[in-house]
């Protein structure tokens, strides 16, 4: 222990300043003191998607996935948001995805969570690589056992019902695995990375 | 001090903008910032930016923006929850540590969305004063009331303003409300929030701004008059409301003080007072003389309210009034908060 | 004209917790600024400017709080700035005071970050609804579970590293009076044996929310020379920022975390980085996230980080590189203030004044932190002598 360590102090006796006593007037001597109020706010907000995610959306009806491309990079973004992070430019082209992919990684969540009661844990979610894509975006994997889910996996989009389709990403239930051998994925220096597809 | 100057700066202000999300309407504007002095954003010291939250309805909504810049490779970067003048303030101090010799800012917001001058009231004091959801034209209609009862300022006077700036804003291709109106015109409306008629009201507006800073050598390289910032300063009053003269300015006059408005003639003047009622006040505090000074040529928040880059579009549209020589010496104003709490003075020269 | 040198005087703490329901949010906040003016030896009226922080807004249902907040904070007549990079928020606060003073436009400074989440509902707050999204996950814990799996797969560390990392630091918590979470007799199997919740973390591996404010009085030079208590001098800040979603994004290393340690390393003239650093304080909302920063901090080399945790070397007890002896954030969590506290932490062990949990001779020490989607990060360094 170091020698001009400072005098000790009690670290959580209430600072000087605000440990002066509070005189009450008598009135109120006895009151019970109001620790918190409850002050409701209600906003009410339209929300716009902007136009790259209304054309996901919309797609998303027709049981097609939507991503868009970088003009500089050739990279594949979905959902997409309009916008190249590697240029900070507009994405240029819109392109139709494979609703199949591989998982890149995983999550296992085994506690419910209040705002999808309809997800019983446990359950997988997912980053999902769409074929044709260069990022991943998230899904629930569907149709197996959570401790089934590998990294590597194949899974194809399990849809909705044709006639409950809207123009909503939810037409997406989940994703299952399609049988087929796993991507490969070798290089371990690189695992973190998600690879860029060619343009 | 190092000589910092604006070099760049866009702008996009209209009514709604609700078929584009920020980040999409605000990467056009951020490239041909960038574009018009021929820098890129691997070229860009610093970044910094403002937005709310609260204005977008959305938590951490400034994390779907950043994709704009083109952060990658990696930005050094920064967020202000306030208008994009205070990224500005924040990008001219990272200036004055040395090492870069640009920067690059911007700011946003869309009103639209919801009810902006009910989301405003969630800005009082959350235990006294937000569960009376005053909002926020019935507050600064309080503040009016003291100043035309006390004398401080005329219906009129109001008026004299508020068609100035409609009459300033026929040119100004980025404000909203353009339709002139004469004096006694708007003195015929009728009051919106007794006292203030819908004239005296900020025109709403969505959009967003950017602004390019370099230093020395570099704003010259970049820009034939650049607009030097010779002073910058931003102060605050009590929120309180009961406990500070509303029927006057103090932090804004305290601002100027310090960035150095009253040191020399100023040309123009960029205000942001939202309503009629604070551009007379700011006139006041910042001491100037509107025979020799135009104020608010662009027509101002009452043309054009763009929540969260009012501000910075002030300093823009200062700067840019110096870059075409209209002028030699400019000041420009942001405030945040009711009734003027907040004021950020900022006093441009060119060369 | 190098930058002014800029020193740390005085810090100040709250008591964290849960609900800290005796004090109104400016309540809290004068606390933490209080301890710290007192321990500089400053009034309100010495402050020249006030840097606040914090997550975001609708955590405590207050629209820019700096409004709000302007006499609690002695800001009447004075600038006050109002910071928010998501969960690295506390330490940006951090840096953008210190540069308020290294660019000598103010002398004296006080920052504070913050949050009250028992003012709100956060996970209201987190998810307000828009028609157009749909929610997969349930919080932070789900989106950074993949990157941890991908850590361990590339990596091979054995499974029960994230739990020692938990354990130290809820044992180390017990040093710090101001920790929010204090489990006397917390065992190590009890934190193996806790339920997973988002596989591969368990329980006992997450932070908990926390209520709780954390201030930091900063000078310039003549001012840390006059100071007659101890000082850290700020040897260095870096702010780096990225998009989340990049193809060729390294999510366990992202490329802003890597390129803010090299920047802040070589301000701070640091080569060797586990040698030369005497404690550390970095953002470990998740267990795993220790030896994954100590990799992409550069005091491991890539798959070594768990190998540190493994061998007892980031333990405050004999550890060569002690890491969070604070308890960290995985002991307290008020978010807009968790990244400060880092910083903070970091300047009372150089000072010496780290109590009970103090790295014996400490006189360089880093504070870390990071946010988004493992997107922003900001730290710093400081030291016992002067730059």
């Amino acid at each position: 222990m170091s020698a001009d360590r400072p005098e000790a102090r009690d670290p959580l006796a209430a600072p000087a300043a605000l440990s002066a006593p509070v005189t009450l007037p008598e009135a109120l001597a006895g009151a019970e003191p109001v620790e918190s109020v409850c002050t409701p706010i209600r906003m009410a907000y339209t929300y716009t998607p902007g136009r790259a995610l209304s054309r996901y959306l919309r797609a998303m009806a027709d049981k097609r996935i939507l991503g868009e491309r970088c003009g500089a990079t050739g990279q594949v973004f979905v959902p997409p948001r309009g916008v190249s992070p590697l240029a900070g430019a507009a994405t240029s082209e819109v392109v139709e995805l494979a609703d199949t992919g591989y998982v890149e990684s995983f999550n296992i969540t085994r506690v419910p969570i209040e705002r999808r009661p309809d997800l019983k844990p446990p359950y997988c979610s997912a980053w999902i690589v769409l074929d044709g894509a260069s990022v991943g975006f998230l899904g629930l994997v569907i149709n197996l056992a959570p401790e089934e889910v590998r990294i590597g996996m194949r899974v194809r989009a399990v849809w909705k019902p044709d006639e409950e389709l809207e123009t909503s990403a939810a037409n997406i239930l989940g994703w299952e695995p399609t049988g087929e051998p796993d991507e490969v994925i070798t290089d371990y220096e690189r695992i973190g990375r998600i690879e860029a597809s060619d343009p | 001090m190092i000589d910092v100057a604006v070099v760049a700066f866009t702008q996009r202000q209209e009514a709604a903008i609700s078929g584009e999300s920020e980040v999409e309407f605000m990467v056009p504007l951020m490239e041909q910032a960038k574009a018009s002095v021929g820098l890129t954003q691997s070229d860009m010291g610093f970044t910094c930016s403002g937005s709310s939250d609260f204005l977008a309805g959305q938590a951490f909504s400034f994390v779907m923006t950043i994709d704009g810049t083109g952060p990658v490779p990696p930005i050094s970067e920064s967020h202000v929850e306030q208008d994009g003048a205070w990224a500005l303030y924040e990008a001219w101090v990272k200036i004055q540590c040395g090492g870069i010799d640009t920067a690059f800012v911007y700011g946003y917001g869309k009103s639209s969305p919801g009810s902006v001058r009910d989301v405003l009231a969630t800005q009082m004091d959350p235990y006294y004063v937000c569960p009376l959801w005053p909002d926020s034209y019935a507050i600064e209609a309080l503040a009016a009331r003291l100043m035309l009862e006390g004398g401080h300022v005329s219906e009129s006077r109001l008026a004299e303003i508020a068609a100035r700036s409609r009459a300033s804003a026929a040119s100004n291709p980025h404000a909203v409300r353009t339709d002139p109106k004469s004096v006694a015109e708007i003195l015929a409306e009728d009051y919106v929030i007794d006292p203030l008629r819908p004239s005296d009201l900020p025109a709403e507006a969505d959009g967003g701004c950017a602004v390019v800073l370099a230093t020395g050598d570099r704003a010259r390289e970049l820009c034939e008059r650049p607009a030097w910032i010779r002073g910058m300063d931003h102060r605050g009053d009590a929120h309180t409301l009961g406990v500070r003269d509303l029927t006057s300015s103090a932090s804004a006059r305290l601002a100027a003080h310090h960035a150095g408005v009253a040191g020399d003639k100023i040309d123009l003047a960029e205000l942001y007072g939202p309503f009629t009622t604070s551009e007379h006040l700011l006139i006041e505090a910042l001491g100037l003389d509107e025979d020799s000074t135009a104020v608010n040529p662009s027509g101002g928040a009452l043309a054009a309210h763009t929540m969260m880059a009012s501000g910075l579009i002030r300093i823009g549209e200062a700067a840019s009034r110096i870059w075409r020589g209209d002028g030699d010496r400019a000041v420009a104003h942001a405030t945040s908060g009711p009734c003027l709490q907040q004021n950020m003075v900022c006093v441009l020269e060119g060369d | 004209m190098a930058s002014e040198r800029t020193a740390v005087i005085g810090v100040g703490q709250t008591k964290y917790a849960a609900a800290r329901r005796d004090v109104s949010m400016a309540g809290l906040l004068r606390e933490a600024a209080y301890r710290a003016l007192e321990m500089a030896n400053k009034t309100w009226s010495d402050i020249d400017a006030v840097i606040i922080g914090k997550a975001p807004d609708f955590f405590e249902g207050v629209m820019m709080p700096e409004v709000y907040l302007a006499e609690a904070l002695g800001a009447v007549g004075k600038p006050i700035m109002r910071v928010h990079t998501a969960g690295s928020v506390g330490g940006s606060t951090g840096c953008v005071a210190a540069s308020m003073v290294q660019s000598r436009v103010h002398r004296c400074v006080l920052t504070i970050g913050w949050e009250k989440q028992s003012e709100s509902n956060a996970m209201w707050a987190l998810s307000l609804p828009q028609p157009f999204a749909t929610s997969v996950n349930a919080g932070a814990g789900g989106y950074f579970s993949p990157i941890i799996r991908r850590y361990m797969m590339m990596t091979d560390a054995p499974e029960l590293i994230g739990c020692m990392v938990a354990h130290k630091d809820r044992r180390q918590a017990l040093l710090n009076p101001y920790a929010h979470l204090h489990q006397h007799d917390l065992t190590f199997e009890q934190v193996v044996d806790s339920p997973m919740l988002w596989d591969p973390i368990r329980y006992s591996e997450t932070c908990p929310s926390s209520d709780g404010a954390c201030a930091i009085v900063l000078v310039d030079e003549a001012g840390g020379d006059r100071h007659p208590g101890p000082v850290a001098w700020v040897h260095g800040t870096a702010m780096r920022s990225e998009s989340n979603s990049y193809g060729g994004r390294n999510m366990v290393s992202p490329a802003a975390s890597e390129q803010c340690a090299d920047d802040v390393f070589a301000q701070a003239g640091i080569v060797d980085r586990r040698a030369e650093i005497d404690a550390v304080e970095m953002y470990v909302p998740f267990s795993w996230y220790e030896p994954m920063w100590l990799e992409s901090l550069g005091f491991a080399a890539v798959g070594e980080g768990w190998r540190m945790v493994e061998s007892g070397a980031t333990e405050l007890d004999g550890g060569d590189l002690p890491v969070n002896c604070s308890g960290g954030v995985l002991s307290s969590n008020p978010i807009g203030a968790s990244g400060m506290i880092r910083f903070a932490e970091a300047a009372l062990q150089v000072m010496g004044a780290a109590g009970e949990h103090q790295v014996d001779g400490a006189r360089r020490a880093v504070g870390h932190a990071y946010g988004g989607g493992a997107q922003y990060f900001a730290m710093w360094i400081v030291g016992s002598d002067k730059p």
